[in-house]
């Protein structure tokens, strides 16, 4: 190595790759985790009829950098094909339909790669495409479907435990499902920012409290610009003391209460100075109620905690063993580990870098216990340090979704009893949706959809014939009347808006299924594009 | 219902599935103002306006041309980055520089026979109202609240009641990472986006003694760098924000200042995305919100379903963070909107301020977000930003208070902003004490 290193300029500035540019758009969003996630994807569509609302959704895929797509289609390309479908063009007509949409969309990415079938090679059916490709990250296919192919995908889905996203769009109307293998929880839910965390103000540790009191024993005899940047979360500790001591020894608890502390914080700023008021103790009284409270578990969570996997614990994904070792940390003391991230708040750098400080090595602390429960509960198995720590950092916005399926053995029966369940509960609350200003229910477009998912198209009549057999009484509802008119209109034609809203939503539920971040549909979205709205139902 | 006749287009093979849908009733159609054997014929007339070719405008494009729509016009100033190719997929590696208009009506008019595009490689505010009035329906993806506004405000200042073909329904979407939403205005007759304006808040700016004195997070080193250290080092002519070489200066001098500080987190790609204001953006949440907004152009041109705007639900937010969730509501028209309504909006200020301090908050103001002012009251001119030398002439009164101007409770006043040529904002003082 002759590398010269005296009279060295600053080192050359480690500027973006030319990867980084072109995705950091999306970067911003899912980071170089989920973007790797998405690289290792492999996805299938199954399509038929107009088939546009999987091809817009793979768009959405390919842009972004999925790693490898197939396409299965019987259907040649028809003119039909190019008053709907962009990713054709004239030349495309008489040939098949898997290969030119392919070859146009492989066109919008270099990075990705793209395969179709059946070719007039040696992959001549779907069941020879599901058996010499790549296995599969998730599967979308739409509908309507023939029977015997639909139960080809739902047989690879469980063998393989791979999701499924069936599509239906037809006219001014859409559904997409999502089946996933089993229970899915998520980690790196993106919380809004807004979202409040647990400062622990009311269980605060020994060094806190050191910290707190050490900036606040002399309180009142600070000069003017000390007292107005004591970051907010001394300024209530300092006043939860005080309050303690006046009040028997416990915090406050009632809104009264609170409200009442609250006016203490307030009345102890100064207000004998020239900005008639300091910043850091509105902080500290805008904090008051959000901030001073006992957290309950989250609902999200609390799942999580009361979810029974099939397996025992110990030999299930290391997600199942960190969450119990988080319930074993909760139970001990009476609070989730510490997220560590301090809010933005008047203080001096110095100070409030100490206090970031304080919390990181608090939550590390936490991490570190959780870590050392999760190896005694598996022991023998490696642990990823920062994985718990992701864990522990967002356990209060942990989500799991699809709790109760994964049930290999739920048959159609389940499915169909669901589906009358929530059509009557969606009814009855429609009845009340004067009195409550809800927006109806979207259901009777899945009903008149559902109708249709195995023949090209229908009358009116009987898609109601069909919803009569599938929900007794809905057929006479007039909404499903109406939908099922709505529906027959199309005779199973797309339209384009249509399936590309109904293709941009269902990319954005592959994305996070796929990276594991934000949280995905459970489990059936359904599209309204005369009233532009959604509804998402469990079904 | 659905048995009834179609009206096919020229071409009634290839626009089938569309033909079936916007010329022959449904359950929902309002046969008051629908004729299925019109529109096929009104549709192939109609000129559109797209306004802005980026992520959404790609979509906006191709579906138009995928709705029955033959003559189409887009405008866009911007030239193609690399960082427009996860989601603009118009646009290839070796359009990079090229126009984005050029590029984006080129490539859909070749996909989509039959349809015309027309390009305005230029800034709207460069066309006049004889253009805008040349359009049957303008549909914008844009990403500046501030375009948004101007356009609002010209097709709403078009209208004139004796002439029917003023009033031109302007259809706006717009998307934040896994975010978006569609509405849809008529002008003067349903809430304009200018009365919309406080949905979309400015992010509050960090005090400017935070940044010199007690920074804490990464991003108030990058706006040090940015709004400080660049002034006083100058080490280059002009900022150029697409410039590396510019935000890696940016970048380092951030760097030094979070060591200095011992604050952790500053990037690379955070110093440009709080430089630029970079929002989050991906082609899934485009294709929703653009499409929710062309089904909305074809209803309108077609009459063939009920769509957003009168007299109902003229909004649709869109949410994909956490499920999918929308809400689609009817947001009310302001008497007080500056752009549509006829009455002066409320305006609360302090007496004691001066001029300069109420000029400075009318930037900050969700209803304002107004970033030179220039005011007027009682036909007297308070602060005029431009002329230079009228500035300087009423320089002096920033530094008054305005109840030495003689400014009461009550008294309305004129505000003017060069980025909003045609309108003047109307305020009434309100005056509250300082607590």
């Amino acid at each position: 190595m002759t590398e010269i290193v005296a009279n060295q300029t600053p080192p050359i500035l480690h500027g973006p790759t030319e990867k980084e540019k072109k995705y950091d758009r999306q970067l911003r969003l899912w980071a170089a985790s989920g973007q790797a996630a998405l690289e290792s994807a492999n996805l299938l569509l199954v399509n038929s009829g107009p088939g546009v609302s999987g091809v817009e959704a793979l768009k959405n895929l390919v842009l972004p950098g999925i790693g490898r797509f197939a396409i299965y289609d019987e259907a040649t390309v028809g003119e039909a094909d190019l008053g709907v479908n962009f990713f054709l063009d004239q030349s495309c007509l008489g040939k098949p339909r898997a290969q030119c949409v392919t070859s146009l969309l492989c066109e919008l990415n270099p990075e990705v790669e793209g395969a179709w079938y059946p070719n007039a090679e040696d992959v001549t059916t779907l069941e020879s495409t599901l058996a010499t490709s790549p296995l599969f990250t998730a599967i979308m296919y739409a509908l309507p479907i023939a029977k015997d192919t639909l139960a080809l995908l739902e047989d690879y889905g469980r063998r393989n435990r791979t999701p499924l996203v069936a599509i239906h769009s037809a006219g001014f109307y859409s559904y997409f499902q999502i089946s996933l293998p089993g229970a899915f929880p998520i980690v790196d839910t993106h919380p809004d920012e807004t979202a409040t965390t647990d400062l622990r103000l009311l269980q605060p540790w020994p060094e806190l409290v050191e910290f707190a009191s050490d900036m606040t024993k002399d309180i009142d005899n600070l000069d003017n610009y000390e007292h107005g940047h004591l970051p907010f979360v001394t300024i209530l500790l300092h006043y939860l003391e005080k309050w303690r001591e006046t009040h028997g020894g416990a915090n406050p608890a009632t809104y009264k209460e609170k409200i009442e502390f609250r006016t203490l914080v307030q009345k102890a700023a100064r207000t004998n100075i020239p900005e008639g008021g300091e910043e850091n103790f509105d902080e500290a009284a805008a904090a008051v109620l959000k901030t001073v409270v006992q957290p309950s578990l989250p609902s999200g969570l609390k799942k999580v905690f009361e979810h029974e996997p099939k397996k025992p614990i110990a030999e299930g994904s290391s997600f199942w063993i960190v969450a119990e070792a988080i319930k074993g940390f909760h139970a001990k003391h009476d609070c989730l580990p510490l997220r560590g991230s301090v809010p933005d708040m008047k203080a001096q750098s110095k100070v409030y870098v100490q206090l970031q400080n304080i919390y990181k090595a608090k939550a590390r602390q936490d991490a570190a216990e959780v870590l050392e429960t999760a190896q005694s509960i598996a022991p023998g198995r490696h642990f990823d340090a920062a994985e718990v720590e992701l864990f522990c950092k967002n356990a209060p916005f942990v989500k799991l979704i699809n709790a109760t399926e994964g049930d290999e053995s739920e048959s159609n029966l389940g499915a169909a009893d669901r589906l009358r369940e929530v059509t009557a509960q969606e009814f009855a609350s429609d009845e009340n949706a004067e009195l409550t200003l809800a927006p109806l229910s979207l259901l009777p477009i899945y009903l008149a959809l559902k109708a249709t998912s195995h023949v090209a198209s229908a009358s009116a009549d009987e898609i109601l014939a069909d919803v009569a057999k599938t929900v007794p009484g809905a057929n006479d509802q007039e909404r499903v009347v109406q939908a099922a008119q709505e529906v027959a209109r199309a005779e199973g034609g797309e339209l384009h808006n249509i399936a590309a809203v109904t293709g941009g939503m269902v990319a954005q539920e592959l994305i996070k299924i796929i990276t594991k971040q934000y949280i995905p549909v459970d489990n059936t979205c359904i599209f309204d594009g005369i009233a532009s709205r959604c509804q998402v139902l469990r079904l | 219902m659905a048995s009834a006749q179609a009206y096919p287009s020229s071409e009634p093979e290839r626009w089938k599935y569309l033909d079936r849908i916007r010329t022959r009733a449904g359950p929902f159609t309002n046969d008051g103002i629908f004729d299925g054997s019109m529109v096929a014929g009104q549709m192939d007339k109609m000129k559109i306006l797209v306004i802005g070719a980026g992520g959404l405008g790609c979509e906006i494009l191709k579906n138009l041309a995928l709705s029955g729509f033959k003559d189409i016009h887009v405008i866009d100033m911007d030239t193609i980055d690399i960082s427009n190719l996860n989601r603009q997929f118009l646009f290839r590696q070796a359009d990079v520089g090229s126009s984005k208009a050029e590029v984006a009506a080129r490539f859909v008019e070749q996909r989509v026979r039959g349809v015309r595009i027309t390009p305005h490689n230029c800034r709207i505010q460069d066309k006049d109202e004889d253009f805008y009035m040349g359009f049957q329906l303008v549909v914008c993806g844009l990403d500046s609240i501030e375009a948004r506004r101007w356009i609002n405000a010209t097709l709403v200042n078009m209208v004139d009641d004796a002439v029917e073909d003023s009033y031109t329904p302007l259809i706006d979407g717009g998307t934040e990472g896994f975010k978006g939403q569609a509405r849809v205005v008529i002008p003067t007759i349903t809430s304009c986006l200018e009365c919309q304006l406080d949905m979309h808040a400015p992010r509050a700016a960090v005090p400017l003694c935070t940044l010199a004195t007690i920074p804490r997070q990464p991003e108030h080193c990058v706006e040090w760098a940015h709004v400080i250290a660049w002034d006083q080092e100058k080490p280059f002519p002009e900022l150029d924000k697409d410039d590396p070489a510019h935000i890696g200066w940016l970048y380092q001098k951030a760097l030094a200042r979070a060591h200095e500080f011992r604050i952790s987190g500053v990037t690379y790609a955070l110093t440009q995305g709080v430089v630029k204001n970079i929002i989050p953006a991906i082609a899934a949440t485009n294709s929703v919100i653009a499409a929710a907004c062309c089904n909305e152009a074809l209803k309108i041109s077609s009459s063939c379903a009920p769509a957003l705007g009168y007299p109902d639900d003229n909004y649709m937010m869109y949410s994909g963070n956490d499920a999918i969730y929308t809400y689609t509501f009817k947001h009310e028209q302001k008497d007080d909107c500056p752009v549509c309504g006829n009455l002066a909006r409320e305006l609360d200020v302090d007496p004691a301020w001066t001029l300069g301090e109420l000029v400075e908050s009318l930037a900050a103001r969700p209803a304002a977000q107004l970033r030179k002012p220039s005011v007027r009251a009682a036909g007297k001119t308070l602060y005029m930003q431009s002329p230079a030398s009228l500035e300087a002439q009423t320089r002096p009164n920033l530094e008054r208070t305005l109840s030495d101007l003689g400014l009461r409770e009550g008294d309305e006043i004129g505000v003017t902003d060069p980025a909003f040529a045609t309108v003047s904002f109307k305020f009434k003082l309100k005056f509250t004490k300082k607590s």
